[in-house]
């Protein structure tokens, strides 16, 4: 058929269309709500993953994070009396860093729960005694002066580095480097500040205990001054807790090597400590996980959408055999009067056709306006990939032309004696 | 008028059975039938109810099939054609006019006179101009855009009319075309059929109307799917 005939059949089937408005509106709700249901639930879903999959590219998914952790009570408690000692040692840091094929370098890291001072000022911020490598690691960046030096190390330095919200509420107004801060008992130079992380939603989930902010020390002089024992003092109790190393974060080579490097960590420390004090992170595999989550999600998204658009379809279908049988006499006089079948397949399938679009383009609109409002209200990241209102707007076409053969071919196929004879 | 030839009769009907199978019944609602319509003729077709009228013209009009034998329009034979050819055929050279006018209700006058060359596999350009004529000339001229349920049927039946007038059709098919109108108004179609049948159309008026009947040229008269009478060359309008 010629374009211009083409044009005309659809003009022609909108005022079908027309003739029964509330009908038609009616008909189009299913692919309507299913179209829009699907876009909108794709982007939130696409919002959730993409935070979560950055949440763990954060960490490096190069990377394998060794990390101590408390045992559990029970076995605590028979040491009431005594230090409890648990956690990560330099002699594990050691093996790692050195007997480890793949790992490029590890990076030690202790926190000290103690207060810093500025002249009248306090907090208590994380302070991180680590090495140099720990900013490259991390992906800190600095604001003024510098970060950690091998030299600070070497000298084993009263030097820190302030994270930009200790800078900010330390030392307002003014440039901190050069000055002293008091950390515990101890007084140290600030030779850099580092400017502020971009915060992610995961963030939040940090087990900050209101601290804000980080101060970074060289890991030898936080030994020194700090020693391996940390005293804390917890409403009238006292809790003595030796803790060697927090977190030892291995730099694998390759992407390849990570699961060997983590499987190798793991052996070790099974091997070395007599409990189950420490864990081992692998953001690879968290990442992996996640995108085979996303994917999991994906398919019942697909499924329920799949379900909704039959749905949808099966209406359309309902109301176009309806339509057909009611038009009976209208497909006799066309036949009648020259059409080919060809004619009255085209004439229904583009009214059906048209319906289903209809309810599709208007399902999108919603279907944007939807993880808009999400975003917006509910203070969720989404994220509307571009081919989804384009899948969206193509299954709904298929789902009219689908749906809509058989009742044209009903049309089609109907004797156009018997059809005249309709009333 | 039309330049065709004119030697060649317009429908000619070889032995025409038209038979309906109803469980055990068979009923046959023509029987053998033989019939030549010339180009310019003009037949009333008549007989009792029951008697075939109806199917005789829908075999005529193409949208029926013979059960058996051979059915010819302008010497094409129809018994060899498939569903479209037959389509086309009717297209092209059939115009029906139906007791119960039969228009599309959500076209407009203009829109419904066309419809045929919709169909046709080679629409002429000037569609709307021809109908804008033919409208004009059946006296709709100011009615163009107003739609089947705004009219009257006197008036619905004249677009009708125009409609099956717009493909400039070989044959022209009226079943009952004035069975639903006041006497007033079928006398107005009965003379635009005369006007039609003096322009040298060929026109078959189905009707059991003796008043009807004596308006046409010929008269043909069916008893059981079989000819009972045909009365040939009367005056028009005697
Ligand atoms: N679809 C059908 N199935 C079975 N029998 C049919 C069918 N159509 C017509 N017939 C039969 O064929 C015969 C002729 O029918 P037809 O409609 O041609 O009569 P008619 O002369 O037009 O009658 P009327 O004046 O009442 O319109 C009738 O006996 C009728 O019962
Ligand atoms: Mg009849």
């Amino acid at each position: 058929m010629m374009r211009g005939s083409f044009m005309r059949t659809v003009r022609l089937g909108v005022r079908s269309l027309l003739l029964h408005k509330l009908r038609s509106a009616l008909t189009t709700l299913g692919v309507l709500f299913g179209v829009s249901s699907v876009i909108a639930m794709l982007a939130i879903g696409e919002g959730a993953s993409e935070e979560a999959q950055e949440a763990i590219r954060r960490l490096g998914s190069q990377n394998v994070i060794l990390r101590s952790v408390k045992p559990p009570e029970d076995q605590a408690s028979e040491q009431t009396t005594r230090v409890l000692t648990y956690g990560l040692t330099y002699e594990d840091f050691e093996r790692v860093e050195q007997t480890f094929p793949g790992v490029e370098r590890a990076i030690p890291m202790r926190e000290l729960p103690d207060e810093v001072r500025f002249g009248s000022r306090s907090l208590h911020p994380r302070i991180i005694a680590t090495v140099p490598e720990y900013q490259a690691a991390t992906g800190r960046v600095v604001h003024e002066g510098r970060f950690l030096e091998e030299i600070d190390d070497r000298d084993v330095a009263n030097v820190c580095v302030l994270g930009y919200e200790v800078a900010r509420h330390l030392l307002p107004f003014q440039s901190s480097i050069g000055e002293s801060v008091r950390i515990g008992s101890d007084y140290f130079t600030v030779v850099g500040t580092l400017l502020p992380r971009v915060r992610f939603e995961s963030d939040r989930a940090d087990p900050g205990e209101g601290i804000t902010g980080e101060v970074f020390i060289p890991l030898k002089t936080g030994r020194r001054w700090f020693g391996d024992t940390i005293l804390r003092v917890r409403s009238g109790s006292r809790d003595m807790v030796e803790v060697q190393l927090h977190e030892i974060v291995a730099e694998v080579d390759l992407t390849e090597n990570v699961p060997f490097v983590a499987a190798a960590c793991r052996t070790m420390l099974e091997r070395e400590h007599t409990q189950r004090d420490y864990e081992v992170i692998v953001p690879l595999e968290l990442l992996l996980r996640a995108q085979e989550t996303k994917r999991i999600f994906n398919i019942v998204l697909g499924s329920i959408a799949g379900i909704s658009l039959l749905v949808g379809g099966i209406g359309i279908m309902n109301v176009m055999l309806a339509t057909v049988t009611e038009r009976t006499r209208e497909i006799g006089i066309r036949r009648a009067l020259g059409a080919k079948r060809r004619h009255i397949v085209t004439q229904f399938l583009v009214e059906t056709v048209v319906l289903s679009v209809g309810g599709g383009l208007l399902g999108i609109l919603l279907g944007l306006v939807i993880p808009a409002g999400v975003e917006r209200w509910a203070d969720m990241r989404t994220i509307v990939t571009p081919t989804a209102p384009l899948l969206a707007f193509g299954i709904s076409a298929g789902v009219g032309v689908v749906f809509g053969l058989y009742p044209a071919w009903r049309a089609a196929t109907m004797d156009p004696v018997e059809a005249l004879r309709h009333e | 008028m039309s330049g065709r030839d004119s030697a060649e009769p317009v429908a000619e009907l070889e032995e025409v059975s038209r038979v309906y199978h109803l469980g055990e019944n068979v009923v046959t609602a023509l029987d053998r039938f033989s019939f030549r319509f010339e180009q310019g003729e003009y037949w009333a077709v008549m007989g009792s109810s029951g008697s075939g009228k109806s199917t005789l013209l829908n075999i005529l009009g193409c949208i029926d099939r013979p059960s058996s034998g051979s059915y010819r329009v302008r010497g094409e034979e129809s018994a060899a054609m498939d569903d479209d050819a037959l389509s086309d055929l009717r297209s092209r050279e059939i115009g029906f006019v139906f007791q119960s006018y039969n228009l599309i209700p959500q076209l407009d006058v203009l829109e419904n006179i066309m419809v045929p060359l919709f169909y046709q596999d080679e629409p002429p350009a000037d569609g709307p101009l021809r109908a804008r004529h033919l409208a004009e000339r059946v006296g709709l001229a100011e009615r163009l855009d107003h739609r089947p349920p705004e009219l009257s049927g006197g008036q619905q039946q004249r677009v009708a009319i125009a409609r099956a007038l717009i493909n400039d059709p070989a044959l022209i098919l009226a079943d009952e075309a004035t069975g639903n109108l006041d006497s007033a108004t079928a006398v107005e179609i009965l003379d635009l059929f005369d006007e039609l049948h003096a322009e040298g159309k060929t026109i078959l008026l189905v009707t059991h109307e003796p008043a009807v009947g004596e308006r046409a040229e010929s008269v043909l008269r069916l008893t059981d799917g079989h000819i009972a009478e045909v009365v040939h060359g009367r005056e028009v309008g005697a």
